[in-house]
């Protein structure tokens, strides 16, 4: 029975394996709640779980670009030093009596240009974006001390902290989520539903294959490079108000948990497969256990113990599941082949 | 009769290579030396004995953990966890001298090396047995090591004053004018190039990070191969931890922190390259140097202190940006070479007629 269907069965599995990894995390999340809300009458209550989603603020923002810039095989490290650069930006202007709203445009300018430089290094010098944004990374955190130095600006006139720290008239909801909620949404139809999200697969899954199917490749990393480095600077925003307080050391070591909860979403290191349910529902789970163990009175350094474990735990478990299912199957076949 | 045509062509080929890489190196020794005479020349100080000898004490430890990562990287992984290994090793090295105060130092710094490659082995069999990308796991282990350092440490501090003054000579010291620390980077540096050079294993991690395919079907034990260097990376990295300590005297649950990127830094800026089955440890260490050279120039020549981390992230960037540049044109001259030769065999064999198909956009 399986012989003859063995390889539309196995590209199935692969595919139902997918989904039942996001399923997984999902339930994960669900049961981290109920857990929380059993353990006590104080986790399950809108002001905790406001507070919990609006710390994820900005790593879930950044996680959104970073999820297509993983399915199309890059990566980028600067993105923590993008928001500390921008942040600074911000302060900068700010303190030199620039209006807000000036502020906040050269920030975003700011941020293109940052993703803008990745991508250039990327795409025509064909660096590995590895090695760039390393570089970057330093960079603009320099740059972000080269604005604001070791000061801090906090002065920030109320109607802009609130959109940091506000919540959705009437509920607990904090407003960067909603931001969040309806940026995710933009990159998920973009992701899956237009020919530029396809692309990415197509791209992550053989560059030179993607390249030969007449598609931009090259203009399309470019595009992924300027828009994680516009999101960056969002999330350099949201950082800013949500603390009210612009420095050049906000963020720092932002980007591997950014990574983190990409890669445990799902998101294959190697590009071309990935979802943002997945990366979103990671992004979730982690915040979710933070706020289980806050709540258990753990302490913080076991978090991140657990969630190296998750992260690793997210390639290891599927990979050795699928080696001993090969094991059990070769088995079976020769114990077949036998009689 | 194929073993008896691929020798000569391999040697062309590697011949060609080492001279690129051999240009290389030379161009950084060039850049290190302009920049070590301009520095000097606008403020003496700079070349003083004194700055000499802190210059290179903290370049030896990055140039160190470099040996380790270089190792990984020439097989295409990376290990984002030294930082990690480093910093925990640092603290329960600290740790074992304050229980037991008489702690022969020369067993610390063999306990630090063992204590290395065991995280070095977690990492090793993560990625070539269990196949989890080397940078998906060691991520997971720098997390993971780093949340069992802050558990251990738990806000606590080892200080100086708690440490034998003979185990701090190892940094401070000096042993016919360099400090122990630098000898011994030196010895690991001298001692893997030729491991990597000459040594069947060490071009074992060539030829993986080439191509592993390539590798298993030339009947290397890549899985070995590959959990041998991530333990000696891990093993490095321990050993890192323990001098670290001896450098700095104090440390916390933060020690090392962000060390990782340095050295994947200093690693490709000497020419190792992140695609694997590139780079010599002599560049390396030359990458190494040349970063700590710029930092400490920069302090020098009195840049403001808030530009100097952005300078160095923009001469980085230049660094690899004019490799990758070079490399470039080097590789399209030699096609274009290639070519032109094949182009004037064909002549000579009077079949002109495909002499326009050679023109090479």
């Amino acid at each position: 029975m399986t012989a003859p269907t063995s390889k539309n069965s196995k590209t199935g599995r692969t595919r139902s394996s997918v989904l039942s990894w996001e399923a997984a995390l999902v339930g994960l999340f669900l049961l981290t709640l109920m857990v929380g809300s059993s353990l006590s009458d104080a986790f399950f209550t809108p002001i905790n779980l406001s507070n919990l989603a609006a710390n994820l603020s900005e790593i879930a923002l950044i996680a959104l670009t970073m999820t297509l810039l993983v399915i199309a095989a890059e990566i980028d490290l600067s993105v923590a030093s993008i928001l500390g650069m921008t942040s600074a930006l911000i302060g900068a202007l700010w303190s030199v009596k620039v209006p807000m709203p000036l502020c906040l445009l050269a920030a975003l300018l700011a941020g293109g240009a940052a993703g803008l430089l990745n991508g250039l290094l990327v795409t025509r010098l064909g660096l590995p974006s590895l090695a760039v944004t390393i570089g970057t990374l330093a960079l603009y955190r320099g740059l972000a001390y080269a604005l604001l130095g070791d000061r801090a600006v906090a002065d920030f006139p109320t109607e802009y902290t609130n959109l940091g720290f506000g919540t959705l008239p009437g509920t607990e909801i904090p407003l960067p989520i909603v931001l969040f909620v309806l940026l995710a949404l933009t990159v998920g139809v973009l992701l899956h539903a237009t020919p530029f999200g396809r692309a990415l697969y197509a791209i992550g899954s053989s560059e030179t294959a993607a390249r030969f199917s007449g598609l931009r490749v090259e203009r399309s990393k470019l595009t992924l490079f300027v828009l994680s480095g516009l999101m960056s600077a969002l999330a350099g925003m949201v950082y800013t108000f949500r603390f009210s307080s612009a420095r050049a050391d906000n963020g720092v070591g932002l980007e591997l948990s950014v990574i983190a909860a990409v890669l445990l979403g799902g998101v294959s290191i190697f590009g071309g497969r990935g979802s943002v349910i997945g990366a979103v529902a990671a992004v979730f789970l982690i915040g979710s256990l933070t706020g289980l163990l806050q709540l258990k009175d753990v302490s913080n350094e076991i978090l991140t113990i657990v969630t190296g474990l998750l992260l690793i735990g997210s390639v290891l478990v599927p990979n050795l599941l699928s080696s001993f299912r090969v094991a059990l199957e070769n088995r079976r076949e020769r114990g077949g082949e036998r009689p | 009769m194929t073993a008896q045509t691929s020798p000569p062509a391999a040697r062309v080929s590697s011949s060609w290579l080492s001279r690129l890489l051999r240009a290389r190196e030379l161009s950084l020794i060039l850049i290190l030396v302009v920049l070590v005479l301009g520095t000097g020349l606008v403020n003496e100080r700079f070349l003083s004995a004194q700055n000499l000898r802190d210059m290179l004490l903290n370049v030896s430890l990055i140039a160190l953990a470099v040996v380790g990562q270089t190792l990984v990287l020439l097989m295409r992984h990376v290990d984002l966890s030294v930082s990690s290994v480093v910093g925990l090793s640092a603290y329960l090295s600290g740790m074992a001298f304050v229980t037991f105060p008489g702690l022969p130092w020369p067993l610390a710094l063999l306990g630090g090396l063992a204590f290395g490659a065991v995280l070095g082995v977690i990492n090793g069999l993560l990625v070539a047995y269990g196949r989890v990308p080397a940078l998906v796991a060691t991520l997971g282990t720098l997390y993971v090591f780093r949340g069992v350092d802050y558990a251990i440490v738990r806000g606590g501090q080892i200080n100086a004053s708690q440490l034998p003054a003979s185990f701090l000579e190892v940094a401070t010291g000096s042993l016919l004018g360099l400090p122990l620390v630098v000898w011994l980077t030196l010895a690991a540096l001298i001692g893997f190039s030729v491991y990597l050079r000459s040594y069947r294993a060490g071009r074992e991690y060539y030829a993986v990070g080439s191509s592993a395919e390539a590798a298993v079907l030339a009947g290397i034990a890549v899985s070995r191969r590959t959990l041998i260097g991530f333990t000696l990376s891990g093993a490095i990295a321990g050993l890192v931890g323990v001098l670290y300590l001896a450098r700095y005297g104090t440390v916390d649950a933060t020690a090392g922190t962000g060390l990782e990127l340095q050295v994947v830094a200093a690693a490709v800026v000497g020419g190792v390259s992140i695609s694997g089955g590139v780079g010599t440890l002599a560049g390396a260490g030359i990458g190494a140097l040349l970063l700590g050279v710029i930092a400490s120039a920069l302090v020098t020549l009195r840049a403001p202190a808030f530009w100097q981390q952005a300078i160095q992230g923009a001469l980085l960037l230049l660094a690899i940006s004019t490799d990758a540049l070079l490399s470039r044109r080097a590789a399209r001259a030699a096609k274009l070479a290639r070519t032109e030769q094949a182009a004037r065999a064909k002549q000579s064999a009077g079949t002109e007629q495909a002499a326009p198909q050679e023109r090479v956009p």
